[in-house]
């Protein structure tokens, strides 16, 4: 057993590099990842946009954050996916059978998918750039905004985890990800809460998305967060332990 | 090290279905060793369990003298695992297979191991090509390289053959024979009866939770008492004895 433990950075970068390998394989996955919140944002800019009144200048600037976290909860389907799948074709078991770290088998995953949302949200900053997004923020307000992303990510990434090791079939593994993506459609990601009726705007302001969304932006354009951000980091850390708690515990039911 | 399994009164229940109800038996160093039974019998489970996958409700086991409850981790080292659908990863091509389980076992050089296994296999042209591409046999045979990486003492094999085609068969029937050349102990399972009797040095048939019988070939048709007196004298094949057995205990 303490074996397996002073293995566990040398595993961790097998199984790491295992699953880095399999997103570069499939570039189209990490297309699909990327096109649909940049599609998006071009329907919400060049169609929309005109007739949404945010009361700020810049329509970009004011989406990009609902866009950014659209394109986390899409992107988090593929660890439900491949652990469903290393679970399914018996690799999981193989790996288990074997003189290894085991938590590796379900890290290498997760670390995963952090590394290529990272890549596709800076696919599409980019692309936010080249349509029009300005931003004002200093270091340490992107590295804020960097740090959210990255909680947010891993938060839904063991969400996701949980639906990949307890689903049955592969459309179960995969369902639990569609609330996820429309989240952001019932917030003040894509446009201002106050237009809403009563309790679509409830729901709206005090969903885990809202403040997220209102917290990034207020980093993004320089402007003071508040108590905002300790609301967004709440939702995140929240999110991130129960999801964590679950996961393994289904993780550890495959493993017994 | 006297035994490479050892098992004794093994017991485990899904829900409400008892599917071993105290099983013993033992395996020795180097012999090809046949679980012999049905579908559903229990033969997945044995494995499992003996594979470190799944804890047993009672009884114990020790693989490579060492107990799978108490040291898990010795028992990995000590055995590999092919399941019974072919474990291989898809994305990855038959030699990065290889190569990712050698760095698992924390070989040193991951690239020769790797290369000497797609010899030994046949799987050289393929070696660079994605499994998927693969012909079952195939892919059967680099599933089974995945488990000889590192020479792992004791070697599970659950179902090699079901699902290949007649020449596939013949071609991982080949493979299992070396493997007992190399001095590894061999432990199979198979619901064919001819399989068990084409490759192992003794078999146990399981049946309803227990074993029912385990010997070499020859002792297990010894145990047939009817030998037939034709015309010229007929040896009964395996499946007469099983049918004779199970035939046996139900009446009973
Ligand atoms: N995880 C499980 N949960 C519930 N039942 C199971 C589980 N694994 C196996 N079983 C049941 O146990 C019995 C034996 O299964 P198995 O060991 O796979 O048989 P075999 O490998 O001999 O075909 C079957 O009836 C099967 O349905
Ligand atoms: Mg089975």
């Amino acid at each position: 057993m303490g074996e397996a433990k002073t293995y566990f950075f040398r595993d961790m970068s097998v199984m790491l590099g295992r699953s880095m390998r399999h997103i570069f394989r499939s570039m189209d996955t990490m297309l699909t990842v990327c096109i649909t919140p940049i599609a998006m944002m071009l329907l919400f800019v060049y169609v929309f946009g005109g007739a949404i009144e945010t009361g700020t200048g810049n329509y970009v600037n004011y989406l990009l954050p609902g866009i950014l976290l659209m394109a986390i909860a899409s992107g988090v389907a593929y660890v439900a996916y491949r652990l469903f799948i290393d679970k399914q074709r018996g690799i999981m078991e193989r790996f288990h059978s074997m003189p290894i770290a085991r938590s590796t088998v379900l890290w290498g995953h997760v670390l995963t998918s952090v590394v290529s949302n990272v890549i596709s949200i800076v696919v599409i900053i980019l692309v936010a750039l080249l349509m029009g997004f300005r931003s004002s923020a200093g270091v340490l307000s992107w590295l804020a905004v960097a740090g959210i992303l990255v909680l947010f990510t891993l938060a839904l990434t063991w969400i996701a985890a949980i639906a990949g090791l307890t689903g049955k079939t592969m459309e179960g593994a995969s369902a639990f990800s569609y609330p996820l993506i429309f989240l952001p459609f019932i917030s003040s990601a894509f446009v201002p809460t106050d237009s809403m009726p009563l309790i679509v705007r409830v729901f709206a302001e005090n969903q885990p998305v809202t403040s997220i969304v209102e917290t990034i932006r207020s980093l993004l354009s320089n402007q003071p967060v508040g108590t905002e951000i300790w609301v967004a980091l709440a939702w995140c850390l929240g999110i991130m332990l129960v999801a964590y708690f679950f996961a393994v515990r289904a993780y550890n039911r495959i493993v017994a | 090290m006297k035994n490479a399994i050892k098992v004794t009164g093994l017991q485990k229940s899904f829900k409400n279905t008892e599917v071993l109800k105290g099983v013993h038996f033992e395996v020795r160093p180097g012999e090809i060793f046949a679980l012999l039974g049905s579908n559903g019998a229990g033969k997945t489970t044995i494995v499992r369990i003996l594979a470190t996958l799944l804890k047993p409700d009672g009884g114990a086991a020790e693989v490579g003298g060492f107990d799978v409850a108490t040291q898990p981790g010795k028992v990995r080292h000590a055995i590999s695992l092919t399941g019974q659908f072919a474990a291989v990863d898809e994305i990855l091509t038959g030699r990065e297979n290889l190569i990712l389980m050698a760095k698992l076992r924390h070989l040193d050089q991951p690239r020769q191991v790797a290369d000497g296994l797609l010899k030994r296999f046949g799987l050289t042209d393929a070696a660079d090509r994605k499994p998927s591409t693969y012909s079952g046999g195939m892919r059967r045979r680099l599933d089974i390289a995945l488990s000889l990486v590192g020479q792992p003492q004791v070697i599970f094999l659950d179902e090699p053959t079901t699902g290949l085609d007649p020449e596939a068969r013949i071609e991982v029937w080949k493979i299992v024979k070396e493997l007992a050349g190399s001095g590894a102990t061999v432990f199979l399972t198979t619901q064919y009866l001819e399989e068990a009797e084409q490759l192992a040095d003794r078999i146990a048939i399981l049946h309803e939770g227990r074993i029912i019988a385990n010997g070499t070939l020859a002792e297990l048709k010894s145990l047939f008492p009817q030998a037939k007196v034709e015309y010229v004298e007929k040896q009964p094949t395996l499946e007469e004895i099983f049918l004779a057995i199970i035939g046996k205990k139900e009446v009973v």
